[in-house]
Order: C-alpha cells, then sequence, then structure tokens
C-alpha cells in the first residue's frame, strides 16, 4: 500500500528530477543543481514549489532559468509550478558540485578556486590553464563574457580562456 | 497626454530601502553609458558587468520597498514613474560619467563605501537587508579591487593620467560626505538594529581609500566642506536628464511591456 507520505516523497523526488535536468543556459554543460543554484523542492498541497538561488544579484540567466523550470515541470505532469527566488544564505561557488567543476573544465572553462583569498584587495591567484593544465596563467579581466566569469589567458599555450570567478 | 508620478508612503523603512535601491539603480545606469566607448573593451564588459550586478541589487531592493509599502507599487514603477525629487541617491552616483578618470574614481568612493556598508548590514536585524547585504557584499569586493587598480595605474600613470585622475579626486571629494550622512528618520532603524550607522564606517573608508590614493601617488583635497541634497531629493542637474533617458519609453508609451 502506498501511504499519502511515500506518494508526496516521490512527486517531490520527481519533481526535484525534472527542475535539476535545467541547465544554465550561458554554460550549457552544466545543470542547476551542479551549480547549486537549485535549492528545494516543496510540496503545498498540490502545489510544486521550486526554490532557485541567483549566483549573481543581475545574472540575467535567472528569468531563463525560471521559466525553464516551469517548462520542465509541465512536460513532467506538474501543473503551474511555482518558482522562488530565495537570497539567503547567499549562494557561493562553494556549492558547486565536483561533477560540475569537471565538466566545468572539460567545458574550457577553468573551474572556481578555494574562496578564501577573494577578499584580498590585490591578491594573487593561481588558475591553471584549462587547455593544457599550466599554472603559468595571467589575468587579462576581471570581468569575462558573463557576470559570473573573468578572462585570463595562458602563457604555456597561448589560449584565452574564461575563469568562473570564485565568490 | 503625461504619465503620472507614484505616490509613495515614505515610512522610515520604505525611504532608506528606497535610497539604497537609487543609489545602485542611478550608477548602474551611469557605468554602461561607457558601453562601447570604453579605453578598451575588456573596460566595456567590466563597467557594464558592475553595472549589472547594481542593477540586479536595485531590483532586490525596489521588491522589498514594495513589499514593505503594501500598496500596488513594484520595482518597475519606483524606477519608471518617479521624479527627480522622488529620487533619494547619493549626489555622487548621478554625477556625469566625465572622463575615464572621473567615472573609475566615481567608483572608486563609491565601491569603497558599498563594501564596507554591505559588510555590515549582513549583521542587520531585517532579515531581507541582511540577505541581499550578503549577496552584495561579495559582489562589491570585485568592484572594489576593480576600480581600486584603475586609480593607481592612472594616477601612477603618465602625466596626464596622473593629472586627469587629481583633477578628478579635486572635483568628486565634495560628493563623499553625504554617504556618512545621517538623518532623523535613519536614526530610529540604526538604533533598532536594522540599519548601520554609516558614520561608523567613515574612518575604515578614508583608510582604504588613503592607502590607494597615495599608492597612486594622488592627494587628498583638505577641503572638507561637502555637497548634499540627494537623500532628501535635491539634486544636481544632471539626474533629470539621466531620468529622461531611463524612463522616456514608459513615459511615451505607458505601460509598456517588453
Amino acid at each position: 500500500m502506498v501511504t499519502a507520505l511515500d506518494s508526496d516523497t516521490e512527486l517531490r523526488r520527481r519533481a526535484w528530477d525534472a527542475a535539476a535536468s535545467v541547465v544554465d543556459p550561458e554554460i550549457p554543460v552544466l545543470t542547476i543543481a551542479d551549480l547549486g543554484v537549485l535549492r528545494d523542492v516543496a510540496l503545498n498541497g498540490t502545489e510544486i514549489e521550486i526554490s532557485i538561488t541567483p549566483t549573481y544579484s543581475g545574472c540575467p540567466a535567472m528569468n531563463m532559468i525560471a521559466l525553464e523550470i516551469e517548462l520542465a515541470l509541465e512536460r513532467a505532469g506538474f501543473h503551474r509550478p511555482k518558482v522562488r527566488t530565495v537570497l539567503s544564505p547567499a549562494w557561493t561557488t562553494d556549492w558547486m558540485s565536483e561533477e560540475g567543476r569537471r565538466k566545468l573544465r572539460a567545458y574550457g572553462i577553468a573551474p572556481p578556486q578555494a574562496s578564501s583569498s577573494r577578499r584580498a584587495l590585490f591578491g594573487e591567484q593561481a588558475v591553471a590553464c584549462p587547455q593544457c593544465g599550466s599554472g603559468e596563467t595571467e589575468l587579462l579581466s576581471e570581468f569575462g563574457s558573463t557576470s559570473c566569469k573573468a578572462l585570463w589567458r595562458c602563457k604555456a599555450c597561448r589560449e584565452p580562456f574564461d575563469y568562473f570567478k570564485c565568490h | 497626454m503625461p504619465v503620472a508620478n507614484i505616490q509613495i508612503s515614505e515610512t522610515p523603512l520604505v525611504l532608506y530601502t528606497l535610497r539604497r535601491a537609487d543609489d545602485a539603480l542611478i550608477l548602474g545606469h551611469r557605468l554602461p553609458e561607457w558601453c562601447g566607448h570604453a579605453p578598451m573593451l575588456e573596460e566595456d564588459m567590466a563597467l557594464s558587468n558592475i553595472a549589472l550586478d547594481l542593477i540586479g541589487q536595485a531590483r532586490e531592493l525596489y521588491s522589498y520597498a514594495a513589499k514593505v509599502e503594501g500598496r500596488d507599487n513594484d520595482e518597475d514603477k519606483f524606477a519608471y514613474l518617479r521624479d527627480v525629487r522622488q529620487y533619494r541617491n547619493l549626489l555622487l552616483v548621478e554625477q556625469p560619467n566625465g572622463d575615464f578618470a572621473q567615472t573609475l574614481v566615481r567608483q572608486f568612493f563609491y565601491s569603497a563605501f558599498a563594501d564596507l556598508y554591505w559588510r555590515a548590514m549582513m549583521g542587520s536585524r531585517d532579515a531581507t537587508l541582511a540577505a541581499i547585504a550578503a549577496k552584495s557584499e561579495k559582489e562589491s569586493a570585485y568592484h572594489l579591487r576593480h576600480s581600486s587598480e584603475w586609480i593607481i595605474r592612472l594616477g601612477d600613470g603618465t602625466e596626464e593620467s596622473h593629472a586627469r585622475a587629481q583633477g578628478a579626486v579635486d572635483h568628486l571629494w565634495a560628493f563623499t560626505g553625504e554617504m556618512f550622512a545621517v538623518d532623523d528618520s535613519e536614526r530610529g532603524l540604526i538604533d533598532a538594529g536594522a540599519a548601520v550607522d554609516p558614520a561608523s564606517l567613515r574612518d575604515r573608508w578614508l583608510k582604504t581609500v588613503t592607502g590607494v590614493i597615495s599608492e597612486a601617488t594622488l592627494t587628498l583635497p583638505q577641503n572638507n566642506w561637502m555637497q548634499q541634497g540627494g537623500r532628501a531629493g535635491r539634486h544636481s542637474e544632471h539626474l533629470g536628464h539621466l531620468l529622461s533617458e531611463l524612463q522616456s519609453m514608459q513615459r511615451t508609451f505607458p505601460g509598456l511591456t517588453w
């Protein structure tokens, strides 16, 4: 016999899986679960509510991600899902999964470093080239192709690359 | 037909939140005026990226102000349907971009403050303001590093860049005092632990600013007469021009949606 509790858990799992399949429109190799943007799936009666957290305050991908989640849930059979944005606790790159970091590197983006030195006003950062692995790299611009990335260059293989800023 | 300005119930918390939202929106509008004109492509992107963060902060703050106010205002109405006198931003952030040095000095003075301010606001007893602060302080650290590096590069650069940077410091200095001013409406929020007393941040702000300015071989003006008025809605002539551009679509086609 299936109890109400079991079916609720099952529903939430299905909703989570559907939401977790949504990818970041600007980094399509990462799902929002890899990124740590997907925070919670709650079931209130028959209504399903997905909580997500923005990476950066002004990240323009958030609206797109919210829309994609609604579509993914509708496709999975959930009607009129609600997507809620939560700010606290603030998202940090430490929430990015190991799998996410590996996928980023394979995609040519250097994954974020540990966040301890973020506050240093003129701190030295060591970022390995995602192409050749060399540590001989230099920062070209703190602000790159999207708000979450910086632009770097590898001095060994001469390739420029994106670095996912730690946050 | 002209579009009416919205009415606002300015409780201390609504006013306080609107003031910070206005700072972020106006500076966030100023910076991308450089897009396509900055000295290098990386700066087109950097200044627009910083603006994105600021506009994101403004949206969170406006939405919160609307929720606290409990009327039918929202983030868009606050941005598009208030006139100059209803805006409560610092005079500093509405100052024109001028040359690149002037933009970066304005950014440096503001970022050095915002970085301290948001970090302190993370301890606010107001849970929403604390959450917005926790998000913003991560971004402000990047903004401060960006402008600090430029101040040093410009100040300790060529004769020309040094002169321009010094000119910008001299010109904008009188707009920095307003960041630390408190009026009666904010005093109650500070006493209740919902807001931080900006005056308590001044020494640390001055330490950061002095450090970077001296490394840049620049000097701070000795004149400490400070300009004020933005928080009370008394603005320089520049804000009206900025708003006419920012609001033109909503004023021309009321209720227009994308």
